[in-house]
């Protein structure tokens, strides 16, 4: 079967489970067990090939530029693993249709588990390295569920996240440590990297490389200082325990420790850094197991201890230690997976995995015991088990190995290790099984069917098959660890027997049973004084170094981003001045052109205005109305400067925006304070007030330097001035530019007053259905209203203004085009004689009398300019091209009609529309509702003769 | 003369203009004519990205007028490929909207949606700076009304200060804008690019001040640290859908720094070495840190996700810092991804507020949400996608900008900062999507179990149908990295060879005015500029 497709079935299969959910539990991990199944033998149809030294490999490209391919590999390595991942999965799956209860969604629980076993095949297989990163982290991620699959306690959630949490840390470090392997190999497919021993180690980053790649590898197999995760881990449903946690993903780092072995080992560093890093672990995960009392804890203990020892067999970097130590992953799998699938049936059967409340199970459930029994004294190296071999040749290895200083060391550490390993493996057993029978179980104890027991019994005979025949592994074993040295040792000729004769390893393996009987029968005393020494429980530290880092974050952030505008403005105002105040200082601020021009009075007076209102401003910003009148001063003297500097249509455009913003303004201030109250301590105000100088001077400085110099060429103003008329139809140049040249920046601009006035129009709506509209109506403005809302006067006057200000805009909608004009002045100037209706007569009265709703005019405007646009096109021409004719009709003149205008009415629509939705829905908020809206254009009608209308508003 | 190019910026103007004059009060045919008009976006850009894929450059010059004189749209793989990423975005964010009824919680989403998406499409295609500020103008605006549809308290006071914030941008762009021309006397983006590399070093201060105002602008749109304070609230308190609309609006920035500082101001111009090129790539890492490290620290869900687009953003900068082709090819993946993922985010992040009730979004545990399976599962894909973990594109766009980075003086620095700032975001992730879904689970099982709960109604299908296109968007950017990735290179390549772009703006001639004299000129024969300055002297 092709490698893709094996490594492809478990995620497509992931879908089955859940689709097959609901044809019952069977059905679900019968469609399982198929799809590992499938993969397992596509696996073994791959085995004669392998099997004739060939390596088979697949290519497909995924990423070519960064050198990520699915490239696959099928070596004896691989192999091996893949047959462990995909035939433990087996019995798993097998195993996990009767742990799991009614309750347990095992839909789920199969999606992940075949998740996790497409993402282990997946890393075994990858011949990519980044490939490989892809499914190592999946590996992660996939655990991250099945730990958490029992989503209401929260030790899953937590020992969830400690896993994802150290192991994401690891395989992001590997990222790192692959990366710049593939750099200095260059390339990313293992097969290249493997081939380039020398120079990755002979470079300058392969220390770095190292340190990185084995944090991942050291993360994941649960190496010591990272392996306090992995006994958190076991708050997972037990087949994920005995899945994940004894036979494959721990198993991981290991794999890959083997995989990158021929290129990365024989380096003091890593002799070094692995070695001790291995020994640590066997040791302080054995003494560490003797004393738990829950079960999985005990045997997630020992595990850690006997990943321990593997890895310090991978650290010695000889042929030996590799062999040693791919023999006992194989036993390790064996005897520790049917280890905690019986812990999961005693959990299963006795409601309890605590060992101070078991004993003598071995009358009530005797299968159980049995396989258990013969499991753990494998694991303690007792002969005729296949734990007792690999644990001689590790001790054997042990002898060679000098580790800091004494020969001896290494050895003793072993042996003292290998002696606790005896020691827990026979409490597990006698405290557990042996004993009289208890009447206190939680649960009321027996065998399970043989459904549960079929996987870990079918285990223990392999478990005892290799121990008495270990020679039929023996081809295996060599093949696979050949695999491991890549060439860089020959495998050693060593046979795999019971009986090497008397030599020092049987005596340590003598030591250490014997120690492990003494030390089981003086439990109670070891047991209180390992209970009375202080020592740091690494869930607690690991959850106070999270919290206190979160704590840290939540705190930063908040502070930083607590929402105090004035602070983020100040930081935006120093960035920029600092950042352009950098730019200046590096570049050279000479060649100026001109010379300053003299001072005139008109502008000194101008000047004097602007600074003083300014500064007049900033001292009484709080007092809104006389703040709004300085700022109708700054923005007259500014239409003053534009018609100073002959930009006639800019100070006609400046002077009826100002109008307009100012009434808007008004009408805003209705419903604000008088008065803004002080919020700034004297000394924000002091650091404001320099951020605040510090920006206006450098903008100052950049506008002196500017218009000193001059264009690097001629700027295309002169090309507008040169075909205004010719081009353009028009011989007002600010116009043609605006409608035509640049009419799609026009065209924009009115949009965006259109959105304003509708983006106006919708929050009044919000607010009017809201919380606010209460305060509108029971606010008590500051001021006494005036008593005549609608003065006789005021509304004759405006009636009378109306007809002649609409003459205004039309004449200076109509000349714009040629001369100072155009539709957006005359937009705002009939807007003006509108408002003045509404402030005359009030806003019921006029509105009342408004045919055409503001909505409509913006959208007709918008649309009139577009269409206008449009219209080119059925010319061939491009959007908003314009044309242009002269036109006589007797008895007028010649006059001239150009496409233009189209465009400048929906100018005007535009700008009458918004301008008033705007207004409008400022009235809108202003209404209220206990003053009766009147009927009539005036309070007080001579020719009327009914009653004037109450005047309650009046106080 | 094909006008396929405008269509994006003036068909949704059209639109939302007509849905304005004729159906404000009719929320169906809003609704029938927003989709139609998106679809045919959709349609549009894709025609348009496949019309541009072969390094063919479409100018469009408005009005017929010849660059630099008027305004031109210019399509070419860049700006084609983000016309065509906002459109399928919109889409997506669209059918969310009227399927959660998000729309119907204020006035003139519709008009507003298609206005900001016109603001947006603007953005991308012109090749004009002025008509860059409009179109942000445009964006800014359209973009406060969606911001603040539907209104609430903390809505509108984020609302307002992000208006505010982007209006102080506007006023830089303005300055920066003003400073540009003073020294060139030009807007266009091709001729700024020739006369720029024109300005000799003497008197170089004016056009770096420019170049570093200019860029800022940009950085601010792209909540680029320590100027990005606009964004958490504001992305946080906007409706979902909007939130998710807005994940292309960071995106404008960093397409306006990508476009302009490969043209304009190219990395190698002598007179702008030792500005954006020293700090630029420092201020993305630190972006980079102030959003994860927000992403551990938040206390609700949607801020939790703003945080998560401010550290997208920085690892974004830290990419296009680079100005190689490496780095702008692997910014490109990224934009497509973080815009996906971020979108998907928002708009499950609102599920989970629709869903959880008066609890909102606050990251303690409540009791389970209706389809919490589906919701959490899509919540996982997200993360994993946003925090970059493999196997989706976050993955891989790390990946490609690690690589990129390899070759940068920072290289330590940023790969530690990268990987370290994952890191961040996994815990911060995972503590959050854990509370939320799985805490739920204890406190269900500890209370009574005899309460019953009402028959909730049942959760409208077509929001989760938005969301899974997302995702299975985001799931074809990861498997189809090769393909796209190579497009990219193509796109970062045409980039880096402006000479094309330059040359088919600046030499393609417009209006015709040689014969314009045959025309009636009525009594005015002289010379236009003579009757321009007559006027004025009056």
């Amino acid at each position: 079967m092709s490698l893709l497709l094996i490594v492809a079935l478990p995620f497509l299969g992931a879908l089955l489970p859940g689709i097959l959910n609901s044809a019952g539990r069977q059905a679900c991990a019968g469609g399982t067990l198929a799809v590992t199944l499938t993969a397992l033998i596509g696996l073994i149809s791959n085995i004669p090939d392998l099997m004739a030294g060939e390596v088979i490999t697949q290519r497909f490209e995924w990423l070519p530029a960064l050198g990520l391919n699915v490239t696959l590999m099928l070596d004896p390595l691989g192999a091996f693993f893949a047959a462990l991942i995909l035939g433990i999965g087996t019995l798993i799956i097998i195993y996990g249709r009767y742990y799991l209860s009614r309750n347990d969604n095992m839909g789920e629980f199969f999606t992940y588990l075949l998740l996790f076993q497409g993402a282990m095949v997946g890393i075994v297989l990858s011949d990519n390295i980044l490939l490989l990163l892809v499914f190592w982290e999946l590996t992660s991620l996939s655990s991250f569920l099945l730990i958490g699959y029992w989503k209401h306690l929260p030790e899953g959630r937590q020992g969830a996240r400690m896993a994802l949490t150290v192991t994401g840390m690891g395989g992001l470090a590997m990222i790192g440590g692959m990366m710049i392997l593939g750099q200095i190999a260059g390339s990313y497919d293992l097969s290249v990297i493997l081939q380039n021993r020398e120079a990755i180690q002979s470079s300058d980053l392969y220390v770095p490389a190292l340190i990185l790649i084995l944090l991942g590898c050291f993360t994941k197999s649960a190496q010591f200082p990272f392996h306090f995760w992995l006994p958190h881990a076991m708050a997972a449903p037990t087949p994920v325990s005995a899945y994940l946690h004894s036979a494959t993903m721990v198993k991981a780092g290991i794999f890959l420790m083997a995989r990158m072995w021929p290129v990365l080992s024989g380096t003091p560093e890593w002799f070094y850094i692995v070695t001790t890093a291995g020994l640590i672990t066997m040791v302080l995960g054995a003494v560490i197991a003797l004393f738990k009392h829950d079960l999985k804890a005990l045997l997630a203990f020992s595990t850690v201890s006997h990943l321990g020892l593997i890895t310090m067999l991978l650290g010695t970097g000889t042929a030996f230690g590799v062999l040693t130590a791919v023999f006992h992953i194989l036993n390790h799998a064996t005897f520790k997976a049917a280890l905690f699938m019986s812990a999961g049936i005693v959990d299963h059967e006795a409601h309890t995995r605590d060992i101070r409340r078991l004993g003598g199970l071995r009358h009530l459930m005797p299968i159980t015991a049995a396989i258990a029994t013969v499991a753990a004294l494998s694991m303690a190296g007792i002969p005729l088990f296949n734990g007792f071999i690999s644990k001689e040749m590790m001790l054997e290895e042990t002898l060679e190995t000098q580790l800091f200083g004494p020969h001896w060391l290494v050895p003793a550490i072993a042996t003292f290790g290998a002696l606790f390993s005896a020691a827990y493996s026979f409490r597990f057993i006698v405290h557990t099984f042996f004993g009289p029978k208890r009447d206190d179980y939680p649960g009321h104890p027996h065998d399970p069917n043989k459904g549960m027991w079929f996987s870990p019994a079918l285990l223990v005979t392999l478990v005892v098959i290799i121990g008495v025949a270990p020679f039929l592994v023996e081809p295996l074993v060599k093949t696979v660890a050949g695999a491991v040295l890549g060439g860089v040792y020959a495998v050693p000729d060593y046979h795999l027997a019971i009986w090497h004769g008397f030599k020092p390893p049987l005596y340590m393996s003598m030591i250490a049973v014997a120690g492990g009987l003494i030390l089981l029968a003086m439990h109670k005393g070891a047991q209180a004084a390992w209970d009375a020494t202080p020592r740091p429980e690494a869930k607690t530290i690991f959850e106070g170094i999270i919290a206190f880092f979160a704590g840290l974050a939540e705190k930063i952030t908040a502070t930083l981003h607590d929402g105090a505008f004035t602070r983020y403005a100040a930081i935006l105002s120093l960035t920029i001045t600092a950042l352009a105040g950098h730019a200046w200082m590096t570049g050279n601020s000479g060649g100026r052109v001109f010379e300053p021009q003299p001072m005139t009075e008109v502008a000194l007076l101008g000047w004097v205005a602007l600074v003083a209102a300014t500064l007049f401003l900033v001292f009484k910003h709080r007092d809104r109305l006389v703040a709004l009148i300085l700022m109708g001063i700054i923005g007259t003297v500014v239409s003053v400067g534009f018609a100073y500097f002959s930009a006639p249509d800019l100070a006609m455009t400046q002077i009826s925006v100002e109008v307009v913003t100012i009434i808007l303004m008004l009408l805003a201030l209705n419903f604000l304070p008088d008065v803004t109250p002080a919020e700034s301590s004297a000394g924000h105000k002091l650091g404001n007030a320099v951020v605040a100088v510090l920006g206006g001077l450098g903008a100052a400085a950049l506008t002196y330097h500017l218009l000193l110099g001059d264009f690097v060429q001629n700027s295309i103003s002169e090309y507008h001035l040169a075909n205004s008329y010719k081009g353009g139809g028009g011989t007002n140049v600010v116009n043609v530019i605006l409608v035509d040249f640049r009419g799609f920046d026009t065209f924009g601009e009115i949009i965006v007053l259109g959105i304003a006035a509708l983006v106006i129009y919708a929050l009044t709506e919000t607010l009017l259905n809201g919380p606010v509209r209460a305060r509108l109506l029971n606010r008590v403005p500051d001021k006494p209203l005036a008593g005549d809302r609608h003065p006789t006067m005021m509304v004759v006057l405006t009636r009378i203004m109306m007809p002649v200000v609409l003459l205004v805009g039309v004449y200076i909608f109509l000349r714009g085009h040629n001369e100072p004009g155009g539709g957006f002045i005359a937009g705002l100037v009939v807007a003006i004689a509108v408002v003045m209706q509404y402030m005359a007569s009030g806003f019921a009265w006029a509105s009342d009398r408004q045919r055409y709703p503001y909505h409509g005019i913006i959208g007709a405007g918008v649309l009139a300019a577009g269409l206008t646009g449009i219209g080119a096109w059925f010319t061939g021409h491009e959007f908003l091209t314009s044309s242009f004719g002269y036109f006589r009709i007797p008895p007028m003149e010649k006059f001239e009609l150009a496409s233009a205008m189209g465009f400048d009415l929906g100018v005007f629509l535009a700008v009458v529309g918004a301008v008033m939705l705007s207004l409008e829905s400022f009235s809108r908020l202003a209404r209220r509702a206990h003053v009766p809206d009147s009927d009539y254009p005036m309070d007080i009608d001579p020719s009327r003769e009914e009653e004037t209308p109450n005047q309650e508003g009046a106080a | 003369m094909s006008h396929w190019i405008a269509l994006p910026i003036v068909l949704p103007a059209m639109l939302a203009a007509f849905i304005v004059l004729v159906a404000r009060f009719h929320l169906t045919i809003q609704r029938v004519f927003n989709l139609a008009g998106t679809t045919a976006l959709v349609a549009l850009a894709a025609g348009l990205a496949w019309n541009a894929s072969d390094g063919t450059i479409t100018l469009y010059q408005m009005g017929d007028w010849a660059a630099p004189f008027g305004i031109v749209l210019v399509g070419d793989r860049l700006s084609t490929m983000m016309v065509l990423l906002t459109a399928v975005l919109a889409m997506c964010v669209l059918l969310y909207a009227i399927g959660s009824g998000w729309d119907k919680r204020g006035q003139h989403f519709h008009a507003l949606f298609q206005f900001q998406l016109m603001g947006i499409m603007g953005a991308f295609l012109t090749g004009d700076l002025f008509n860059l500020f409009v179109f942000f103008e445009v964006l800014l605006i359209a973009s406060y009304g969606l911001m603040i549809h539907g209104g609430g308290t903390k809505r509108l006071k984020a609302g307002t200060q992000y208006v505010l914030y982007n209006l102080l941008g506007s006023t830089l762009f303005l300055f920066a804008l003003g400073a540009l021309y003073a020294e060139t006397g030009t807007l266009n983006m091709a001729d700024l690019a020739n006369r720029v590399a024109a300005i000799q070093s003497e008197g170089s201060a004016g056009i770096r001040v420019a170049a570093v105002l200019l860029i800022l602008v940009f950085a601010i749109k792209a909540a680029i640290a320590p100027i990005h304070f606009w964004l958490p609230s504001s992305y946080a308190e906007a409706p979902g859908p909007v939130a998710a609309l807005f994940a292309i609006m960071t995106k404008v920035g960093a397409y306006a720094i990508i476009r302009t500082y490969t043209m304009v101001f190219p990395p190698e111009l002598e007179i702008t070495q030792g500005l954006f090129d020293t700090w630029l790539m420092p201020l993305g890492l630190i972006g980079l840190v102030v959003g994860m490290v927000g992403v551990l620290g938040a206390k609700q869900l949607d801020r939790l996700v703003a945080f998560s687009v401010i550290g997208s953003m920085g690892m974004l900068t830290t990419a296009v810092s680079l100005f190689t082709e490496t780095g702008i090819t692997a910014a490109l993946y990224y934009v497509v991804h973080s815009t996906l993922a971020t979108a998907a985010l928002f708009l499950i992040v609102d599920q989970v507020r629709e869903q959880r009730g008066e609890a909102g979004l606050a990251l303690t545990a409540t009791k389970p949400i209706q389809s919490a399976a589906l919701l959490s599962g899509m919540f996982f894909v997200a993360a994993i996608a946003m925090a970059g973990l493999p196997p989706l594109s976050g993955f891989v766009g790390k990946l490609l900008i690690l690589n990129a980075t390899y070759s940068s003086e920072l290289v330590v620095w940023a790969w530690a900062v990268i990987l370290g700032t994952s890191l961040i975001a996994v815990v911060g992730f995972g503590r959050a999507g854990s509370t939320v879904f799985w805490k739920a689970r204890q406190v269900a099982d500890t209370e009574e179990p005899s309460e019953d709960v009402p028959e909730q109604p049942k959760a409208p299908v077509l929001p989760f149908v938005a969301i899974g296109m997302l995702i299975a968007l985001i799931v074809a950017h990861t498997v189809l990295a090769g393909p796209i990735n190579r497009y990219l290179a193509a796109t970062s390549a045409q980039l880096f060879a402006p000479q094309p772009y330059i040359s088919e703006v600046l030499e393609t001639p417009g209006k015709d005015l040689s014969n314009a004299h045959d025309k009636d000129y009525g009594d005015k024969k002289d010379d236009a500029h003579g009757v321009a300055d007559e006027k004025e002297g009056h």
